[in-house]
This record gives structure tokens, sequence and C-alpha cells, in this order.
């Protein structure tokens, strides 16, 4: 018997296999600096617009002409402005000047009105449709009835589907009942969308149903239930779907263009591709000014809407 | 308290009912009876059921009537209108005319142009979002630092209004802009990128920017679901790291990819609102989508022709959703997540 030695082999096995580990940790570490670099360079290339919109903001009328005269071939230079043939890109303005936004929100008043409108069909959607949508979600989770999950099914593909088809009806509709042109036109199909009332009713059913039940046994009318155990468990759900219903809106460009012929009932997200040609140094100002909107709420509500992105994942559950 | 009483009241009343029937069964009695029992038995329930079922029914038809409605009113019923418009020649005369409307749509040459180039931009820009995306939520998921930050870099292009960034996107690609400045600056040749057939790229671009954040967070959270212990089981058995992500990761994510690919493709048809933003009504003609088309149809007040159209529009949507829906079920058949 050969005791307490190790057989022939072993050990190199040992070593080797130490080696190996030691490998492997070497080529992690490697791949974790690697993917950090890939998600720097990401990173960076995806803030770029961003930032260069916000810092090109600050920059006076002939800066901007003189950098991107070139691209927007502005005829408002005026004077002995120097314009070279390509563009400068510059990170940071030669002199920040708030003199743009002064011009936008003191002396040329249609574009702090297009502001308004976005901001007036924004809100009354995002309040009625949640309001809607939450009962509408409630009656499809709290009881299930084949009739319902048909109806529920047919949600779902009006939620799949394109402006192109769904702004089909809306516009008969709208012109059947003399509505087109007015605020209504985008305010009622808003009203309506079915795309909070599939996010919410997902979110409800994951509510366990004991927790209702037990408040139905208590004697809890259905209202109460509704409105006093229901409503609170999903203010999370309801501030997420708020989010992504406000991005949705915010940016609309099809549905104006389309039910609103009259430019003066315009949301800025049209009305900034209009101003382009002219005002160009102005139009950067207008943008952040767009922008700020969305950006707080992001900064705010990052977590909401990172769930309710979660949430959305997996159609069938 | 006082309803809690009536009910146990009630209840302890109908056992005390079938106690008696199940003993007068005991006694002795004949096979028949015990079928009545089993009748008493089912009706009791039943008439419990039914009556708590019609309540329940009833409430959520309550909660469901305003929504149900709206939609109703503004997209189903117009629809069934717009699938009567599709087959009849106009909206006053209402003959009969068979599939006359398609044909006059598919034998259009703006209708064909636009449907190829958005066939044509959805096929490439689709499975790009889907895999890059899938691509930077594994590199976010290995352990990387500064996690959250980059997560909240790369959804800020969703948060950013299209409108608000068109600016720089002129800047950066127009004849006399950055890229091309950059790109001849190491010997590239000058291209008009928003009027040439590379408009196209531009676009794809754009939209990567706008929508990877937003895939990479479904799939960060699907990647965070698969169970730990079979990833530890499959390394114990020593399986490589690309055997776990193919056979283990993959089969947990199948569902996200179903998902993702579907919101991609539906966000590829609003790829208009960059393309509008940036180059107005009339684009060059690589660049005119199926929305383009909408708006000149709309314009004219073609009501015929719009029906055809959205009707195509939405049967190949549903058909494309259907062979999606229908892979993912033979792929992910064994896991429910």
């Amino acid at each position: 018997m050969a005791g307490l030695r190790l057989p022939t082999g072993e050990q190199q096995f040992y070593e080797k296999a130490i080696r190996k580990a030691r490998r492997k940790k070497k080529i992690y570490k490697y791949g974790i600096m690697a993917g950090t670099v890939i998600c720097a360079i990401f990173a960076a290339l995806f803030l770029l617009p961003t930032i260069l919109t916000i810092t090109n903001s600050f920059m006076s009328k002939s800066e901007i002409s003189a950098n991107y005269g070139a691209v927007f071939q502005t005829t408002e230079t005026g004077g002995k402005v120097f314009i070279s043939k390509t563009v400068n890109l510059k990170f940071i303005p030669d002199i920040v000047s708030f003199s743009q936004y002064i011009t936008v929100l003191f002396k040329s008043p249609e574009y702090l009105v297009k502001f308004w409108n976005s901001m007036f069909y924004v809100v009354p959607i995002l309040v009625v449709q949640l309001m809607v949508a939450m009962l509408a979600s409630y009656g499809f989770a709290r009881y299930k009835g084949r009739v319902r999950e048909v109806i529920f099914f047919i949600y779902i593909i009006l939620m799949l589907m394109p402006y192109q088809v769904t702004l089909v009806p809306n516009y008969m509709v709208s012109s059947w009942l003399g509505i087109l042109d007015t605020r209504w036109a985008i305010w009622l199909p808003g009203f309506f969308s079915p795309f909070a009332v599939y996010l919410l009713t997902k979110f409800i059913r994951r509510i366990p149903t004991e927790v209702m039940e037990a408040a139905s046994i208590d004697g809890a009318s259905e209202w109460q239930i509704f409105s006093q155990i229901c409503f609170p468990l999903c203010k999370s759900g309801l501030i997420s779907i708020a989010i992504l219903v406000f991005i949705d809106y915010w940016n609309m460009v099809e549905q104006p263009l389309i039910l609103l012929t009259n430019d003066e009932l315009h949301p800025l997200s049209v009305f900034l591709s209009k101003i382009n040609a002219g005002e160009i140094s102005l139009a950067f100002a207008v943008a952040v000014i767009y922008l700020v909107p969305p950006l707080l709420i992001f900064l705010y509500g990052e977590e909401y809407l990172i769930e309710g992105i979660s949430y959305q994942g997996g159609l069938k559950g | 308290m006082e309803n809690l009483k009536k009910i146990s009241d009630k209840t302890s009343g109908s056992f005390e009912k079938l106690n008696r029937f199940l003993r007068r069964n005991a006694d002795g009695q004949t096979n028949e009876r015990g079928s009545v029992v089993n009748r008493m038995r089912k009706s009791f329930k039943r008439g419990r059921s039914t009556k708590k079922a019609m309540r329940e029914t009833a409430v959520s038809w309550a909660f469901l009537l305003p929504s149900l409605m709206g939609v109703l009113t503004f997209f189903v019923l117009p629809f069934c209108v717009v699938v009567f418009y599709s087959i009849v020649n106009n909206p006053i005369q209402k003959e009969f005319v068979g599939f006359f409307n398609f044909e006059r749509v598919f034998t259009n040459n703006a209708f064909r142009q636009a449907a190829y180039n958005t066939f044509k931009f959805s096929v490439i820009a689709v499975p790009l979002a889907v895999a890059l995306s899938l691509f930077l939520a594994v590199v976010m998921e290995s352990g990387i630092p500064f996690k959250s930050q980059f997560r909240s870099f790369f959804l800020s292009p969703m948060m950013v209004p299209i409108a608000s960034i068109v600016l720089i996107w002129q800047v950066l690609f127009h004849f006399n802009g950055i890229v091309n400045v950059v790109g001849m600056y190491f010997g590239g040749p000058k291209i008009d990128w928003l009027k040439s057939d590379k408009a196209q790229i531009v676009i794809v671009v754009l939209f990567l920017w706008k929508n990877l954040g937003y895939n990479m967070i479904l799939f960060m959270a699907a990647l965070s679901s698969v169970p730990k212990d079979l990833i530890e089981v499959a390394r114990l058995e020593s399986a490589t790291d690309s055997q776990i992500f193919w056979t283990i990761k993959m089969r947990y994510l199948s569902s996200t990819v179903l998902f993702v690919t579907i919101m991609s493709l539906i966000n590829s048809f609003k790829v208009f609102r960059e393309i509008y933003l940036l180059t107005g009504d009339y684009p060059y003609k690589t660049l005119y989508m199926m929305q383009h088309f909408m708006n000149n149809t709309f314009a004219s007040v073609d009501y015929q022709k719009l029906s055809a159209s959205a009707i195509l529009m939405a049967l190949v949507i549903i058909v494309l959703m259907f062979i999606m829906f229908i892979t993912e079920n033979r792929y992910g058949k064994d896991i429910e997540g």
C-alpha cells in the first residue's frame, strides 16, 4: 500500500486545475474591463446628441450661424460674420449667453404657445386615460370570463397596431363627430387607448387574490375593494405607466399631422421641425425647453420607468 | 361582524340538511338514494355559484364599461366601417366592388415604394436592435462597475423628444456636416447622407439610438430572472459560458426575445417621426415610408385607398405576430417563467 502518497499523476492534475482556474480568473477580469469600455463607448455615443443640444443652446446667434451656417444656410447673419465652409462642432460655446432663452421666453411668444399646446394635450390624456384604464383593468383582472378574455385579446391586438392602421378609424370617427381640427380629435382617442389597460391589468393580476377575497368576506363593497385595496397597491404601477404614456404623447407627431390641419393647435414637436429653416439659433433653445419636462420626469422617476418597462415583458403573462 | 355571523348561520344550516341526507344514505338506502344526494349536493353548489358568478360578471362589466365604450366607438366599430369601405366603390354609392380597391392600392407606385421601404427598414433595423440590446444587456449583467449609471445613460434617449435632437442630427449628417468632415479627414468620400441611398443608414442609427435602452432594460430584467441554481449546476458540470448562454439563458429569454422583437417592429413603424422631422413631407425616395403614403392619401381624402391600405397593414402585422407566437411556442414550450 502506498499509504498517504498521492497516486501518480494526481499532483499534476491538481496543479493543472489550479492553473486553469487562475487563467480563467484573469480572463474574467479582462472581460469585465472590456465590457466596461464597451459600455462607456456606447454611453458616450448615446449621451452626445443630448449634451450637444444643451450646450449649443447657450451660444449666441452669431456664434451659431458662424458654426452651423454651412448646414442651415441662414440668411439672417447680418453684417460681416464669418461663415466657415464646413461646420465646427463645439462642446462648449465661446461665450455663454442666455440671449436665446430670453428671446424665446419673453420676446417671441409663439414658441411658448406651442409648448403649452403640448401640455394641454398630454395632461388631460394622462389623467383620463389612467382613470379609465384603472377601472377597466380592475374589471379584467378581478374576475375571469371567456368573453372578457376575448376582449382582452382584442385590446392587445389594438395596442400592437401602428398609427398607420389606427389613425384611419380615428380620422373617420372624428370627422363624423365634427371634432376634426379641434383638441378633442387628439384627446378622445387618447383617453381610450388600450395601452394602459393592458399594462395595469398585468399589474393587478400580480396582487394576490386572497387580499381582495379577505376584504370581500369582511364585508367590503366592490367599490371599496377597488378604491381602498387595489388602487393603493397599484400606485407604483400607475406612476410607471404614467411616465410611459407621457413620453408617448409628448413625442406625438403622426396624430396632429393628420387630425389637425390648423397650425395653431399643433404641439411643439411638429412645430419645431418647421422653424429649422429660419431662426435656427432659437431652435436650440426651444429644443432644450421642450426637453426639460421629460428630463425632469426621468430624473424623478427612473426607477418607476425601469419597473414599468420590466413589467411589459412577456405578452402572455 | 354581523355579516359574518349570518354567513356562518346560513352555511351551518345547509350543512345540517346535507348531513341529514348523508345519514339517511348511510342507513342502508339503495343506490338511487345516493344519486339523489349527489344531485342535491351538486344543485346546492351550483345554485350558490351561479348567483355569485352572475354578480361577479355584472361587477366586472360595470368596471369595464367606460373603456369598452370608448374603444368600441373609436377603434373597433370604425374599423368595421373601414373594412366596409375597402370593398365598396365609394362612401356614397356603396356599390360592392370586391377586391378592386386592394388591386388599386397594389398597383399604386407610391404604395409599393412605401411598403418596400418600410419592409426593408424593419428587416434591417429590428434584428439589429434585438441583437445589439441583448449584447448590451449581457455585458451589463456580467458584473461591470457603474451598472446603474450606464443604465440611465442608455435609457436617456428614450426620454429625449426626437424633435429636440433633430437639429443635432442635421448638423451631424448634413452634406457639410460633422460626419462628412471627419470622414473626409480620414480620406472617405463626401456623402450627402440624408439625400442618397445611404439615408436609411442614418435612420437605422437614429432608431437604434432611441430604442436600444428600452430593449436592454427588458433583456436585463429577463436575464436576472434566470434561476441561479441552474447556472451553478451547469458550471459544476463544467459547461462553458457559451453553452450556459445558449442552452440555459436563451431558453428563459425566448419569450422576452419575442416581446422585444414585437416592440421593435412596432417602433420601427413609428420611425416616420424621425424621418418627417429630419426631412419634411417629401423625403428622399428610400425614406418614403408607409406613413408618408398615408398622410398624402389623407390629404386627398381617398377613403377607399386608405381603408384598403390600413387593412393590408393590419393583416401583415397580425400574420407576423401569429408566426412569432408559434415559433416562440415551439421553442420555449417546456419553460413556464
